[in-house]
């Protein structure tokens, strides 16, 4: 057991996984010697060497489109994408074959492929080194959408992807890579991707959240401890996502805020408003709020605090629902 | 201060077999009497087989297709030299490649009227489904390549694109990751001088295509891709080369496509009679037919044995293509995910209700 924040869990995850399946290699841009820009791949080259560890040429398009060739041929690939900002570079790598090639080849063929990038904003990074585009992802049929919020899902769920005989895109939160510290096994475990997990337990009203979010909604909500039960469901996994928990919770409470950092119009929110519309309709004691990102782009440094949700905005939604 | 040349390249062009039908007896590749009828033999059978598929398009009963006719001598002279185990990256006008690599000509027929079942590759060989999107696979055969080479197999990938990819990132890139990690990969530029109707000129300044190989450090050569002789001893010694470990090669094939980009095209529209006729000359078939009968090797009676086999064969696929059962409505889902998640299984449910 350790205490380990979540650059660190990513590291565990990937060491563990490399020393027990040989299949298992990493490529991308600086992972090798370098370690990765945020040290995630660090120390991995010296251990398993330039064939399992492996610093590639400066080519998002190359990474994926080669991890596909690796990944069909039989081999485990872990790509390292260095901001989520530049998988655009990769998206018809992504979407036209990674995630369709089992399909296309009806079931022939598959690419059990993890793609770990760091998303989202908050630490005052260039531009293009804050996106967020899980509902992206999760609007590619072929693909899984993960997000971890914790470093010990972070292993579990890391793991898991590795084992996944389809495309994970790994989106890792890179406002709280350092941010939390806490145990997390060195035993091997894993936490099924799909399943959600209720993050605190609560009576009066639902918030739903992932990844970044999911810290700063418990630290909104410990402002008004005592006032509401509020119960706080951090998806983990976007696609596919755990209807049951959801559904469960809101019959529950009646009352639901959905929190997350990308833009607000088609954002995976808007989702699970229309997924608890055809299950719970008339559960809901009030209108469902939405704490979001905006229709822009992220802004650059200087503003990106108006943009990201945060602690003041998810109270006034929870004022706002509970006083409806 | 200095200013000096540091470095010249050279590029090389191979023609074994000329127009008229002679050879160069230096360059000519060793190939037995017997593996030069089967050569004839394959492009025959993949030309009939494409002429087929673009009457029963007229006919409606298959979707739209692209043809091969005029680079049979590519696809063939190429493919035959790939063992069961090695990993062939098509694209969507290889069907004389996949015919090569036993993948059954109903299945391909059935791909074109719009079955995907038609695209999974048989079992014994490593058929990749077909690209659609223009050149995004080469990266895909540079990364089966390079895992052959991580895992220590002597298996080798081999990709076949057209001119207007070499314009695509992922050319580029592919060709840069094949050079760095010196990967087993072949990859056949089969330059028929359009894609679709922009001329060869206005994908590139280069002179050729073969040169770009230069910039990312592997071997490159130009071909004359209607003679079957050249083609086969080119891609012989880059599959051999790749298979010792001695990196990629890429090989430009200069070829003309005879028919239309699609069914759906219309080529007068931009080429001229004189230069289609011009090309028809050069045709891969016939000047491979005119070698054959001065060595004797071709007679009348063969050429219609030939013939005939080759349109029982075709005729057969096509009766066992129009004999394939409809999929069942459920096919739809079940090969997005290796196993229906929860909301696949709620949007499946009524496919499966109504047969």
């Amino acid at each position: 057991m350790a205490n380990l924040n979540i650059v660190e869990a990513v590291n565990l995850a990937l060491l563990q996984e490399m020393k027990k399946n040989k299949n298992v290699i990493l490529l991308g841009e600086d992972i090798g010697v370098n370690g990765g820009v945020f040290r995630a791949t660090d120390n991995l080259q010296k251990i398993f060497g330039k064939n399992r560890v492996i610093d590639t040429p400066l080519s998002e398009e190359g990474i994926i489109g080669t991890a596909i060739g690796l990944a069909v041929y039989g081999m485990r690939p872990v790509a390292e994408i260095q901001f989520s900002g530049f998988l655009y570079a990769a998206f018809d790598q992504i979407v036209s074959h990674a995630a369709r090639i089992r399909n296309r080849s009806r079931g022939r063929f598959t690419v059990p492929l993890v793609i770990r990038t760091p998303a989202g904003s908050g630490i005052r990074a260039l531009e293009l080194h804050g996106e967020q585009e899980e509902s992206i992802f999760a609007h590619t049929p072929g693909l899984k959408v993960v997000i971890p919020s914790t470093p010990y899902d972070t292993k579990g769920l890391l793991t898991a992807a590795m084992r996944d005989p389809d495309p994970v895109i790994f989106l890792e939160p890179m406002r709280l890579y350092r941010a939390i510290r806490e145990e997390v096994p060195e035993k091997d475990y894993i936490i099924p991707l799909g399943k959600a997990k209720i993050a605190k337990e609560g009576t009066d009203l639902t918030i739903l959240a992932w990844g970044a979010m999911v810290k700063a909604t418990l630290d909104a909500i410990e402002k008004v401890q005592g006032k509401y039960s509020i119960e706080v469901i951090d998806l983990r996994t976007i696609y596919p996502f755990d209807t049951e928990t959801v559904i469960n919770s809101v019959k529950k409470t009646g009352r639901v805020i959905i929190v997350h950092e990308a833009p607000k119009t088609s954002g995976f929110g808007a989702e699970l408003i229309a997924t608890i519309n055809e299950k719970a309709l008339l559960d809901l004691e009030a209108p469902i709020e939405r704490v979001t990102g905006l229709d822009t782009p992220m802004p650059f440094a200087k503003l990106e605090r108006e943009y990201i949700p945060d602690e003041a905005k998810i109270i006034i939604a929870v004022e706002k629902v509970m006083n409806f | 201060m200095v200013k000096k040349v540091i470095q010249k390249f050279k590029v090389e062009f191979l023609q074994v077999l000329n127009e008229k039908g002679n050879i160069d007896k230096n360059l000519m590749p060793k190939l037995t009497k017997e593996k030069i009828k089967q050569l004839y033999e394959s492009m025959i059978l993949v030309r009939t087989f494409d002429d087929k598929a673009f009457s029963l398009q007229r006919q409606g009963r298959i979707g739209t297709y692209l043809q091969v006719k005029g680079q049979e001598a590519i696809q063939v002279g190429a493919t035959i030299l790939l063992e069961d185990k090695d990993w062939l990256f098509p694209m969507y006008r290889n069907s004389a490649a996949l015919i090569i690599r036993k993948h059954p000509m109903e299945m391909i027929l059935q791909y074109w009227s719009g079955d995907e079942r038609g695209l999974k590759s048989p079992d014994n060989v490593n058929n990749f489904p077909i690209a659609i999107p223009v050149g995004s696979h080469i990266p895909h055969a540079v990364g089966a390549a390079w895992a052959a080479k991580l895992k220590g197999d002597k298996t080798i990938s081999l990709v076949f694109f057209g001119d207007g990819a070499t314009s695509k990132a992922d050319f580029h890139t592919g060709m840069n990751f094949a050079g760095v990690f010196q990967v087993p990969a072949v990859l056949i530029c089969e330059n028929n001088q359009y894609a679709i109707s922009v001329p060869r000129k206005i994908q590139t300044n280069s002179e050729t295509i073969a040169q770009k190989a230069i910039a990312y450090g592997i071997r490159g050569i130009q071909v004359d891709g209607n003679d079957i002789f050249a083609v086969y001893k080119a891609a012989k010694e880059a599959i051999d080369l790749a298979r010792k470990g001695k990196g990629p090669t890429l090989i430009e094939c200069l070829t003309y496509r005879i028919s239309d980009h699609s069914t759906s095209d219309d080529a007068s529209r931009y080429r001229s009679k004189k230069e289609v006729a011009f090309w028809m000359k050069r045709d891969p078939v016939e000047r491979l037919e005119r070698y054959m009968a001065r060595k004797k090797i071709l007679n009348p009676s063969y050429k219609e044995q030939v013939l005939k086999e080759a349109k029982e064969k075709v005729e057969n696929a096509v009766k066992l293509f129009e004999k394939i059962p409809e999929q069942d409505k459920s096919e739809i889902c079940n090969y997005t995910f290796a196993e229906l998640n929860q909301q696949l299984q709620e949007q499946c449910t009524p496919l499966k209700k109504n047969g």
